[in-house]
């Protein structure tokens, strides 16, 4: 009797399930939590506080923490609005410039692989009469730059394209783009949460306007993230979307989450220091994980281009295997797949869509999300598992059977359902 | 998503895993599904021709483990039946034996229009009617 489950070792010093889904939300570091927790209890102050000790203490907290977010971005600290996260920076950005900049134009540009965060806004938008382009991408995963000089037209207020992809973590040419933006007057917006404290991203070199990221991307809190916005050449202008008690300038109201806005502020000035050897080291694992999987396994292929990546992601294809089915024999590793069965719509991933592949290779993908806290010997075990796993799942495949036998899976008249 | 533990079972132990020759004339072949959609089922019979009693099943699954359970449970249980009491397995029975979810269901039907497929097959490479329009088959 054949059987899937698997028998795969554990090797010394990896303690299950081990946690390769990184770019879904990243464990906070230690050091984070330590700087956070005065200011859950004795230091409980409201930064909007101008009259006592307590608020001036919160307010220092949270201005020292703007300063060290813009010092990683290269900002300066009065360009920092705190958010509750990168959703709502992106929402405020699209639709506080779109707002704002209506009397110039009514046209925006983005992209296929955007995350739905910006994608579901700019379709808001277009209910209320913008105009929004969707450029699409290469097979690599890359917009075409002579596409976006060709979709600028005298009507276009805002460019808005991500600076690291969230499946397939491929980075945009961030600085040609904003490059591009500024040569036509457009502002350009970039959705910076994957790449921001993983890859240099810097607002003036990269000529980026408004940029959005996440504490929890970066081994940070949950439910705080920021924008910035520029405040020169040009001097960006974004309408509310939350209206109260003005605070961040008035362009986002609400009593400001200080614990939090510490730990992204001690999260970002981590990340400084550490990105170099940090992506030095998550590139050596993600390339043993990909060369242990590539030695032991046929069929499978690396989703965009391995060239312009972010350090931690691997997505790969492992065709003739259904993705979920997959995730059930590696239920002792935490990554994400690509396969309309692990989603609430049964669709298979839009992104990989939007890269030309087939349905039937979006189904078959897994997401490896490494990060900073992931060893290799777990990767290691991580590797022999996957592999393990797809040869019994193949023994399994009246696909990879039939393709062993030479029969061609396009020439089938399938029974779609 | 959490799975019942008979579809855990059945994806650790896939029950009648394997190939029968579809040139044989007492094999039936049901190929149902589509890669795009994310499951295709291959199920197979071997028929007593004088019984017309299923004898062996085998099949192979690219799909979720719902799926793979589906058909693996479809193979039990034609094995030993004839083929005019396997077509009464609905996949309704399937759902309750292995308790899958709404979201699920499909898994189920198409397990379902497995041994109707194959059955199908059977019985046309055997000249014996139709009872009932049954799934066409692939191959």
């Amino acid at each position: 009797m054949s059987t899937v489950a698997s028998q795969v070792e554990v090797p010394a010093g990896v303690s299950l399930p081990i946690y390769m889904d990184n770019h879904a939300t990243s464990p906070l570091d230690p050091r984070v939590l330590e700087a956070m927790m005065p200011f859950f209890t004795n230091k409980f102050g409201n930064a909007a506080s101008r009259n006592h000790s307590f608020g001036w203490e919160a307010e220092q907290a949270v201005e020292t923490a703007r300063e060290q977010i813009a010092k990683l971005i290269g900002a300066s600290a009065k360009e920092i609005i705190f958010t509750s996260g990168a959703t709502e920076s992106n929402n405020l950005a699209i639709k506080g410039i779109a707002e704002m900049y209506r009397e110039r134009g009514n046209h925006i540009i983005t992209q296929v692989t955007e995350h739905k965060a910006v994608l579901d806004t700019c379709k808001r938008l277009e209910k209320y009469g913008y105009r929004v382009t969707y450029l699409p991408v290469k097979a690599d995963g890359l917009i075409d730059l002579e596409d976006l000089k060709r979709a600028i037209d005298d009507k276009t207020i805002l460019v808005t394209i991500m600076a690291a992809n969230n499946e397939i973590g491929v980075l945009q040419p961030i600085r040609e783009i904003g490059k591009i933006c500024h040569e036509k007057g457009v502002l350009f917006h970039t959705d910076a949460v994957q790449a921001v404290g993983k890859v240099p991203v810097n607002v003036i070199a990269d000529n980026i306007d408004v940029l959005s990221l996440s504490g929890h991307k970066i081994y940070g809190p949950k439910g705080v993230g920021a924008l910035y916005v520029r405040r020169r050449n040009p001097r960006v202008q974004i309408a509310s979307q939350i209206d109260g008690g003005g605070h961040e300038r008035g362009m986002r109201s609400g009593t400001l989450n200080v614990p939090g806005i510490v730990g992204l502020g001690k999260a970002c000035e981590i990340a400084m220091q550490e990105m170099d050897s940090e992506a030095a080291y998550l590139i050596g694992l993600r390339d043993s994980l990909k060369a242990k999987l590539e030695s032991e396994l046929d069929y499978i292929h690396v989703n965009g281009t391995m060239e312009h990546r972010l350090p931690g992601n691997l997505n790969m294809s492992f065709v003739y295997v259904e993705g979920e089915s997959l995730l059930m024999g590696i239920n002792d590793v935490a990554v994400s797949s690509g396969s309309a069965c692990t989603s609430a719509t049964l669709e298979p991933s839009y992104v990989l869509k939007a890269l030309g592949l087939g349905d039937d290779v979006a189904h078959s993908s897994i997401r490896f999300g490494l990060g900073r806290f992931n060893t290799q010997a777990e990767v290691d075990y991580v590797a022999a598992k996957v592999i393990d796993i797809v040869k019994k799942l193949r023994e399994l495949s009246p696909l990879y059977e039939m393709v062993k036998e030479g029969i061609d899976l396009t020439k089938i008249e399938w029974q779609a359902h | 998503m959490a799975y019942s533990d008979k579809v855990v079972d059945h994806y650790n132990n896939p029950r009648n895993v394997g190939t029968l020759d579809k040139g044989s004339q007492e094999v039936g072949t049901g190929l149902v599904g589509a890669p795009e959609c994310g499951d295709v089922m291959r199920l197979q019979i071997r028929v007593n021709p004088e019984t017309q009693v299923i004898e062996e099943a085998k099949f192979k699954t690219f799909g979720c483990g719902s799926a793979i359970a589906s058909s693996s449970l479809a193979t039990e249980w034609i094995k030993g039946r004839t083929v005019e009491d396997a077509l009464a397995i609905k996949n309704t029975d399937i759902v309750k034996e292995l308790s899958l979810p709404p979201v699920k269901i499909h898994c189920s039907v198409l397990a379902e229009d497995a041994i109707r497929a194959a059955i199908g097959d059977w019985k046309k490479k055997n000249g014996v009617a139709e009872a009932a329009p049954a799934a066409t088959t692939a191959q």
